[in-house]
């Protein structure tokens, strides 16, 4: 069991480095699915300990909301890379005080 | 017929509605059909006044209800009118004069390209004070006294671009303000004690009320009729509104609107009857300002202020006969009537004068002018032994009366009333001699003529009622007549004989006269007005209107700018600065939580991280604690 949560933590510290240290935002995406599957594999872990099956549909809410979330974000980098020819979040920073 | 009195109000009214309404088309006319309502009215009072003479005695009071005005829980006001004795003969003294005074307009304004407007407001005065005379119930009292303090304010600022008479005529809407205060109060106190404002009503319940109501009542209408009739301490307003064009000062600021006052304390009779202290106050009043007014007209150069001084002088002797109760209240209105008649001649007159002399007010700059203009000279002479009280005419009959009354109340009442016919004589002869007499001090452009016969026919039926009007005093027929209206007329004893009293006024009439004589028509008139360090204390007191402008700044107007001054600083910096000062405090905490949003997504993210790892924490030592 707790060899299972490590690896969650682990798999989420990394993504979470890596959302905060990357500029490409091809990668960050990569970084914040990493996040996401780390919480999942969290979620299915702690449904096996207690033997019921809320864990489990967790998962497979955030898997949905994943799916859902990279296909808007891919558009959203797809068209500031047709207008800016960059994919560093870095240079998309017009919205400021 | 009686019952048509509402019409009487309403074909001026009708005449002033038409006048501002219609396009320039109607400036080539209007003045004629402003002249016609006006006229209209006077033969329709003179119709209704004929019928009212044909009635007995107990039955000439005929009161006409229009409807309801405002109708308030236990409250009501009616709009009623009331045709009696006392209204009848103000309406014929409104009407009438009104009408003179509308022809003589025609010519005085007929240069003037507001002609229409002028006579339009013209109108709206004569309804106004129609209204104000034939009102059954103090509400509508009001609303006539308004109308003439609106029209009176329209019209003494008629020549709006100066300066000068803008600012008269805000100083009289002001000081007339003050006055109206004290009426509407009088009215609020009628309501919280009779429950009505019916003037009939009231007066027949003043007198089971304590005497301190009446007093009250009897102080505060006095209150509004000093500020309508110029009388001390509200009287700063009148001199000043002289600006106004000379037809106006005339029917508003001499025979008609100032006399209001009069009207108001006579109306309200029974009130004064029931209390001898605002008795006392009226005669206090009175018997001031007829010196006041006296001693200014005395000293001014400007021959309309000084026929204002004169003014408000006269009006002071019929307050003073109106404070005397039931033995002076004809008397009043028997002055009110014949002084309409001579001072609007007079005024009338000066306008004539002034026409001749390119608009030049300065009695200095006259002399002379009987032979260049015999018909106004002639007019005016007539007004002037009126005034004096020059036997056989009007204000030999009506001055005296009040002398004599006033004699009967008190000796020093007497006296005083008695000095001022003297000052009257005195500086009303100096008028004369520097206007028509002596030497030529004319300006070297200045050419007099004699004005048109429209300006000389009004001057000559004034100058007939001027000399004729003392026949109402025959056989004592105005006490009679007023009598249903203003109560019995007592007599008290006098101290003296009548004829010996009458001797006595014609006496210091006769010293008032030489004396001015001996001052102004044996001696050159000087061309220029003397300065002020030149002539005594008492002409400078004069001029400086005895100071009255000086004292109302130092206890009105200086501390009110301060206080002014004071508010609005207080508005600017305490209540804006709390205001504007926490929108500008909230501005700048929200501009320092503005630095962190850089526009970099990954400082975003640290802090999300952050915020997270934070609540993390709070959570587990929650937990663990």
């Amino acid at each position: 069991m707790t060899e299972y949560l490590t690896l969650s933590m682990l798999l989420f510290s990394i993504g979470a480095i890596g959302v905060l240290v990357r500029r490409n935002a091809i990668i960050v995406f990569m970084c914040v699915e990493l996040m996401l599957n780390a919480t999942n594999l969290a979620f299915v872990a702690f449904a096996r300990q207690h033997g019921n099956l809320d864990g489990q549909v967790a998962a497979f809410f955030v898997m949905v909301v994943a799916a859902a979330e990279v296909t808007i974000g891919l558009a959203i980098i797809v068209s500031i890379y047709r207008t800016r020819r960059t994919t560093s979040v870095d240079d998309a920073n017009l919205l400021k005080a | 017929m009686l019952d048509l009195s509402w019409l009487l109000i309403a074909i001026p009214l009708a005449g002033a509605a038409l006048l501002l309404t219609w396009g320039k088309e109607s400036d080539r006319f209007g003045h004629l059909i402003a002249t016609a309502c006006s006229a209209a009215s006077f033969v329709l009072g003179v119709v209704l006044f004929v019928e009212l003479a044909g009635r007995d005695a107990e039955d000439r009071s005929v009161t006409t209800d229009l409807g309801t005005w405002i109708d308030a829980g236990p409250f009501r006001a009616d709009f009623s009118f009331t045709f009696d004795t006392l209204s009848s003969l103000f309406v014929l003294l409104i009407t009438g004069v009104g009408t003179l005074i509308h022809v003589y307009s025609i010519g005085y304004m007929a240069h003037d390209e507001r002609r229409r407007r002028f006579f339009a407001y013209l109108n709206l005065f004569i309804a106004a004070m129609l209204t104000l005379v034939l009102a059954a119930d103090y509400l509508v009292l009001f609303l006539g006294w308004e109308g003439v303090g609106l029209a009176s304010y329209l019209l003494i600022g008629f020549w709006q671009h100066k300066p000068s008479a803008a600012a008269a005529a805000k100083k009289a809407f002001v000081m007339n303000r003050v006055g109206d205060l004290g009426l509407a109060l009088a009215i609020m106190t009628m309501f919280a004690w009779f429950g009505t404002t019916s003037i009939a009503a009231v007066n027949d319940q003043v007198h089971s009320v304590s005497g301190n109501v009446a007093t009250a009542l009897g102080l505060l209408l006095l209150l509004g009729a000093c500020g309508k009739s110029a009388q001390f301490p509200l009287q700063a307003w009148l001199l000043d509104a002289m600006e106004g064009p000379t037809p106006v000062s005339a029917l508003i600021h001499a025979a008609t609107m100032v006399t209001a006052g009069v009207y108001l304390v006579v109306r309200s009779h029974d009130v004064f009857d029931a209390s001898a202290t605002a008795r006392n106050v009226v005669i206090a009043v009175g018997v001031i300002t007829l010196l006041m007014g006296a001693w200014i007209g005395c000293t001014k150069d400007d021959i309309k202020k000084a026929l204002a001084g004169s003014t408000m002088s006269q009006i002071g002797y019929m307050m003073l006969a109106a404070g005397l109760g039931p033995a002076g209240y004809a008397f009043a209105i028997f002055h009110l009537l014949t002084h309409g008649f001579f001072k609007a001649n007079m005024f009338l007159g000066a306008g004539s004068v002034m026409h001749g002399m390119n608009d030049d007010v300065d009695m200095r700059h006259y002399g002379a002018l009987r032979k260049a203009m015999p018909v106004t000279f002639y007019t005016f002479g007539i007004g002037y032994l009126a005034i004096i009280g020059f036997p056989g005419t009007s204000g030999f009959f009506s001055k005296d009366k009040i002398i004599e009354a006033a004699l009967g109340h008190s000796v020093w009442v007497g006296l005083a009333a008695l000095l001022g016919a003297g000052v009257t004589a005195f500086y009303m002869t100096r008028l004369m001699l520097m206007t028509f007499f002596g030497e030529k001090r004319w300006r070297d452009d200045v050419h007099p003529h004699e004005s048109p016969s429209v300006m000389t026919v009004p001057l000559i039926v004034l100058a007939a009622l001027s000399l004729l009007a003392g026949l109402m005093a025959l056989g004592s027929w105005i006490e009679e007549w007023l009598e249903p209206a203003a109560g019995h007329a007592e007599h008290h004893d006098l101290p003296l004989p009548i004829i010996v009293i009458t001797l006595i006024v014609l006496v210091v009439v006769a010293a008032g006269v030489a004396l001015a004589w001996l001052t102004y028509g044996r001696r050159q008139i000087a061309a220029e007005t003397p300065a002020d360090s030149e002539v005594s204390a008492f002409t400078r007191a004069g001029r400086a209107e005895l100071y009255g402008n000086h004292v109302n700044d130092a206890l009105v107007v200086r501390p009110a700018t301060h206080l002014t001054r004071a508010l609005v600083w207080a508005d600017a910096k305490v209540i804006d600065g709390f205001v504007t000062g926490g929108a500008d405090r909230l501005g700048e905490i929200s501009g320092e939580l503005r630095k962190p949003q850089t526009g970099f997504v990954r400082s975003y993210a640290l802090m999300v991280l952050g915020g997270a790892l934070v609540v993390l924490l709070g959570l587990l030592a929650v937990t663990l604690a």
